[in-house]
């Protein structure tokens, strides 16, 4: 016989294999661990300052966190400028991706034979991959550098092409799972191609595509580097889509960068991981409601 | 007419992938000409000196590759022990069980938290241990940088694996069962090495990841430039060192760090083009 495969002893042989599956079993179990550890770690340090104030007051001061500390205070402050630099940044880069990412999936889905198609569908996935640094780097010199200021508007842009691949993706995909005798019938019932697509395609594919889309968002809302290099941040509330815009996941990095605001860091990176796994917790249901 | 409008418009926003991808490559190449100019390509590349103070300025990024590579491949060895069982438990011993979608949804949710996060876990929890473990004084480096990316990347390697193992057919493995293979022995000799070009595919993938994460690597590498030469050292990797030095960049800098952006998109770009090239022929299969 192969010596690859030994019939020999029968027993050792069901004892290797009891072993094999209690280390998957075992292995598998370790590999959650850290979820639960980054979870409780965040939880148990950041519900003490998690309340109103985090919604309702800007970070505070270097000065101002000493000077609370010295007194034994709890921290002033909370981190409105960086929760509504997240919804400007984020809703500008949405609103960005959502025609455009839409179009290419529907195209895309359309032709998959056509070569051009085959091309875009390499270059989605060649950005897919790009590292958010280097995204960054692209949207600087995009935006900031022609307007000679960093600013909401320029984090917006390199979070859309985090998210248009994505979007893209998704939206392709779940297009693509649609039997075609959906669209032939809406075509012969003499509807032109425009509504057979706004009418028929889309709302039979939204399960997917809006899953892609909330996914896609709580994918971008916790992204440092690129921010880094475009919004910059700010020490106050800003609705000026041209002027410095700080968020959340900016905020968490000034904080740990200074040892005074180091008490708040944690109630930020609870809020934020709350409302990803919120997205991802929604995106969840819509997929499972709107199963094609 | 209508009709002629909307197809023209969708063939404008695929155009637009093209463009956008063609104005990357654009202005990462024209931004970087600086510093290929001043020290040639393989000048650039093989330099391992990085010294930005201007009476002896100077910048090459072969520290920086080093980093990247090292932690990045030290990572992915890490995440091999926990990503395979991960994959066999969801594609094959649970597959289709309602245990499965729990373990599987509770690793993705790994990939659903935001590296900075992942930094401060790796800083206040993980840090004092790695110095506890007597790594080296202040716990920054290779070896802390690492871990964290191996906990990062675990989700990216697993899912994938798990779904071309559980694309075997079934007939083939009752065959071998019929032929009286264990389980273990019917995943050593026939699923792994059916879905093995899968696997490795997942794994480039979460290589790809890996190469380009830059907060938690950030935090936790210790921002220094140097080659390391061992998991003790801290170092630099390369989207590190360009979040580290953008901000206050200017002139040659700001070219340098441009020039490490293309490079570390080239080597991304073509791992992920190895991975779905891989991933292609598999599904023409």
């Amino acid at each position: 016989m192969s010596d690859r495969v030994k019939f020999s002893n029968v027993k050792k042989r069901a004892a290797k294999d009891k072993i094999v599956f209690g280390l998957v079993c075992l292995f598998s179990f370790l590999a959650m661990i850290p979820l639960f550890l980054i979870i409780w770690e965040v939880v148990s340090k950041g519900y003490k300052n998690f309340n109103w104030r985090l919604f309702t007051q800007v970070a505070p001061s270097s000065m101002d966190a000493l000077l609370a500390k010295m007194s034994g205070e709890p921290i002033p402050g909370g981190i409105l400028n960086g929760i509504t630099g997240t919804i400007l940044i984020v809703g500008m880069a949405v609103l960005f991706t959502i025609p455009l990412g839409l179009f290419v999936g529907i195209y895309l889905s359309e032709h998959p034979e056509n070569k051009f198609a085959r091309t875009v569908s390499y270059l989605t996935d060649l950005l897919q991959g790009m590292p958010s640094i280097v995204i960054g780097i692209i949207a600087y010199i995009w935006v900031v550098k022609p307007l000679r200021s960093y600013s909401a508007l320029a984090g917006s842009v390199a979070l859309t092409i985090m998210m248009l691949p994505m979007v893209v993706r998704s939206t392709e995909e779940t297009l693509k799972m649609l039997p075609r005798t959906l669209k032939e019938s809406g075509l012969a019932l003499g509807a032109s191609y425009t509504s057979v697509v706004f009418r028929v395609i889309l709302p039979s594919g939204f399960g997917g595509i809006f899953t892609g889309i909330l996914l896609a968002v709580s994918r971008v809302m916790g992204e440092t580097a690129p921010l880094m290099l475009t919004a910059l941040g700010a020490a106050v509330v800003n609705w000026n889509i041209l002027k410095p815009t700080s968020a959340i996941p900016l905020l968490i990095w000034d904080f740990y960068n200074d040892p005074n605001l180091v008490d708040i860091i944690w109630s930020a990176s609870l809020l934020l991981l709350i409302v990803i796994f919120l997205l991802n917790w929604i995106a969840k249901i819509v997929a499972r409601r709107w199963k094609i | 007419m209508k009709d002629k409008i909307f197809k023209g418009l969708l063939f404008a926003a695929a155009l637009a992938i093209l463009l956008l991808t063609a104005g990357v490559i654009y202005v990462l190449v024209k931004q970087s000409l600086d510093v290929f100019h001043e020290y040639g390509v393989f000048g650039f590349i093989f330099n391992a000196e990085w010294d930005p103070r201007p009476e002896t300025e100077e910048y090459g990024a072969w520290s920086f590759i080093i980093g990247t590579l090292f932690t990045a491949f030290f990572a992915l060895l890490l995440c091999i022990p926990f990503s395979l069982p991960v994959a066999l438990f969801n594609g094959e011993y649970f597959k289709g069980y309602k245990i499965s979608s729990f373990v599987s949804s509770v690793v993705d949710l790994l990939a659903g938290i935001p590296s900075i996060v992942y930094g401060l876990w790796g800083f206040y929890t993980l840090r004092p241990i790695v110095i506890q473990l007597g790594v080296n004084a202040q716990g920054f480096g290779i070896f802390l940088a690492s871990i964290v990316l191996a906990v990062m990347i675990i989700p990216y390697a697993s899912s994938l694996s798990a779904e071309f193992l559980s694309m075997i057919p079934d007939t083939v493995k009752e065959g071998a069962y019929s032929l009286g293979a264990t389980r273990a022995e019917t995943i050593r000799h026939v699923s792994l090495p059916m879905a093995s070009s899968g696997i490795v595919a997942a794994y480039i993938l979460a290589l790809g990841r890996a190469l380009g994460e830059t907060m938690a690597v950030t935090m936790l590498i210790g921002n220094t430039t140097n080659v390391p030469t061992s998991l003790r050292d801290t170092g630099n990797t390369m989207a590190s060192v360009i979040a580290n030095q953008f901000g206050e960049a200017d002139g040659l800098k700001l070219s340098a760090l441009i020039g490490i952006g293309l490079l570390l998109f080239l080597i991304t770009a073509v791992i992920n083009l190895i991975a779905k090239f891989i991933m292609k022929k598999l599904s023409v299969r």
